[in-house]
């Protein structure tokens, strides 16, 4: 066993560092303050490559390895959690299972644009009465001859706004509970399919998220991905390497924190030094960073078994529940060491506070992880 | 045939982490992370737009250094660059500019000889750790070609049979029309380096290793011993204190209020 990375894997760290550094930090607070999709850092990640790094290079992505992939989400959410999670719920909730479960002809139809990021992806699961009770599905699917048609509405989508294709799941037997459900690729332009205003929220503020509405909504019938009935093992396998993303973007954002407050303890002066020589919070400090190893180890973990076709889903939901966990910690503290200053919006961790909540939540809240961690012992 | 492009990059200590030993005065290199020297990032990219725009253009990116030297190498491909050749010898430790540009004549002509005619170099201005600016220009004599520096923009026409070249120097800046081949030396001015593509990073790279033996150069030729400058000691300057600027509408103006400050403070 070995941690070390390897030079891809480096070179992607130290590109994706400076790239974050230079072009998404800067912007970073502002965005959260106008709750703004940052567009023009879409189209610069799209333009080297990283919008597509893990999908294989015969469909236009970059053949990178799951670490690398992972590591770029990590180091995105150092600096600013919202664009982390739009690269993530992009490659994970909706390239990845096009590519895994589409068909030959929906992958060439989809990937390139996507893995260049000329076409953005949402995934289409939470409806107002159906959160993680996902047999509760309102939103249906009838086949009419060559058509599926579509009636429902979605809600807390990500990505939804400016997204161009969608992964959409919908009931099309409801009388088979999650079994009646299936995945379908809706399109931007699609008639019948209404892109709500974007919901405001706590955290990752310039985030897109938004309701989706299907008013009779006619889609080709080749657009069903995977057969009719899958959708739900679909959504359930598509979630756990998304978990993995979210628990890199959690990682993220308390790495991000924790060398922010470091810089503050060590350069504010109060009783005659620094503060890093008060052992109350050095110690405090040892903790959190050991938290956030500890996350890393999870995380790793996870990548390792996913990377070698091994069953992950157990590892994905105790990465997630375990660094989300920790990066609301960490977060938490951290805007606590700097007291007024942590509190104050001239300074970058009170959002990262409020962007850490969100990891607990979404893509299944911690409880979710602990069932699906507890089902596997039970 | 293709139109050879040949990059020349040197990594560097990253300038915003380097400190100055105050007790030895030479550079603290111990834990800074090498990277690829600005304007050589400058250089590349110009390149890389030339390739962007026309067709059969390769570009390959020739650097002298230790063995880790290779990071700006895998960095240059992983932009766009088509060849990576490192130059690495024990024996060229602590080689001055002269046998930098000799060693890299040596290697280009080797290069050309096995490829092809080469129709372009590109070169930054200077290494931000040796700030000497020379190697650029002793290397278009070695090669004989016309030399342009200091460009802060550059047009290839569409035969790529001439370029022409601001240059940007002091106060001024000058048009330059040259044919190709000849070595342009590039500024930070000249354009906006280019992020690398992950598609790059995954691909196999083609990155070869030179000896001094493998480019037929003599041991004693080369490094301290084949150099004839040497540097005796570097230390930091030391900062002056205040300082303040004459102000005045008029070049009259401010001379005459350099002369009450220099009255008031009892220096004349």
């Amino acid at each position: 066993m070995n941690f070390e990375l390897n030079k891809q894997q480096e070179f992607v760290v130290k590109t994706i560092r400076k790239f974050a550094e230079n072009e998404v930090k800067p912007i970073a607070a502002e965005i959260d303050e106008n709750h703004r999709f940052p567009h023009e850092t879409v189209e610069k990640m799209g333009k080297m490559g990283l919008m597509g790094l893990p999908v294989p290079r015969e469909y236009g992505g970059a053949g990178g390895d799951l670490l690398s992939y992972y590591l770029a989400i990590e180091e995105l959410g150092k600096v600013c959690a919202t664009t982390a999670v739009i690269c993530s719920a992009h490659i994970s909730l909706v390239t990845w299972p096009i590519f895994h479960f589409g068909t030959e002809q929906q992958r060439r139809k989809y990937i390139p644009d996507m893995a260049a990021g000329r076409k953005l992806g949402a995934f289409a699961l939470t409806e107002p009465n159906a959160g993680t009770d996902s047999a509760k599905q309102e939103t249906k699917a009838v086949l009419d001859g060559d058509e599926y048609v579509l009636n429902g509405i979605k809600t807390l989508i990500t990505n939804g706004g400016p997204a161009d294709v969608f992964l959409v799941f919908a009931m099309t037997d409801k009388s088979k509970k999650n079994k009646g459900i299936s995945a379908f690729i809706v399109e931007r332009e699609d008639e019948g399919f209404f892109i709500g205003e974007n919901q405001r929220k706590m955290g990752i503020c310039a985030s897109s998220t938004v309701n989706l509405t299907f008013k009779n909504c006619r889609i080709p019938k080749d657009r069903l991905v995977g057969k009719e009935g899958q959708g739900f093992k679909i959504a359930m396998q598509t979630l756990d390497g998304g978990r993995i993303g979210i628990a890199a973007q959690a990682l993220g954002i308390a790495e991000g924190a924790f060398e922010e407050a470091l810089t503050y303890l060590k350069t504010r002066k109060q009783f005659g030094g620094p503060l890093t020589r008060m052992q109350a919070l050095t110690f405090e400090m040892a903790e959190l960073k050991t938290e956030i190893e500890a996350s890393r180890g999870l995380i790793y973990h996870a990548i390792d078994l996913k990377q070698r076709g091994l069953p992950y889903s157990e590892f994905a939901s105790m990465c997630k529940l375990h660094t989300a966990e920790t990066a609301m910690r960490v977060t938490t503290r951290c805007v606590q060491f700097m007291a007024g200053y942590g509190f104050s919006k001239d300074y970058p961790v009170e959002r990262m506070m409020r962007d850490a909540k969100v990891t607990e939540i979404y893509e299944g809240t911690s409880e979710v992880q602990k069932l699906v961690i507890s089902s596997k012992f039970i | 045939m293709a139109f050879n492009i040949i990059v020349c990059a040197k990594q560097v200590p990253d300038s915003d982490l380097v400190r100055i030993d105050p007790k030895t005065g030479s550079i603290i290199r111990k834990g800074v992370p090498g990277v690829l020297n600005a304007d050589d990032a400058n250089a590349l990219e110009e390149a890389l737009k030339i390739k962007d725009k026309h067709d059969d253009v390769y570009i390959t990116v020739v650097t002298m250094g230790p063995p880790q030297a290779e990071e700006v190498l895998f960095e240059a491909i992983a932009k766009g660059a088509d060849e990576g050749i490192l130059i690495n010898d024990i024996a060229l430790a602590s080689s001055d500019t002269f046998v930098t540009s000799t060693v890299l004549k040596t290697a280009i002509e080797k290069w050309a000889a096995d490829n092809g005619e080469i129709s372009l170099v590109f070169a930054g201005r200077e290494a931000t750790d040796g700030d000497t600016a020379q190697v650029g220009p002793q290397l278009a004599e070695r090669l004989d070609i016309p030399q342009v520096t200091y460009a802060s923009s550059f047009e290839i026409s569409e035969d790529m049979k001439t370029v022409t070249i601001s240059r940007k120097l002091e106060g001024y800046h000058e048009e330059v029309e040259v044919n190709t081949p000849c070595l342009v030396t590039a500024i930070k001015d000249l354009n906006q380096p280019r992020y690398p593509h992950m598609h790059n990073v995954f691909a196999p790279m083609k990155i070869t290793s030179w000896n001094i033996e493998d480019l037929g150069l003599d041991a004693d030729s080369v490094g301290l011993a084949g150099s004839p400058s040497v540097v005796i000691s570097s230390f930091p300057l030391k900062k002056g204190k205040g300082g303040m600027f004459v102000e005045g509408e008029s070049g009259a103006e401010q001379a005459a209020n350099l002369l009450a400050a220099l009255k008031d403070k009892r220096i004349i």
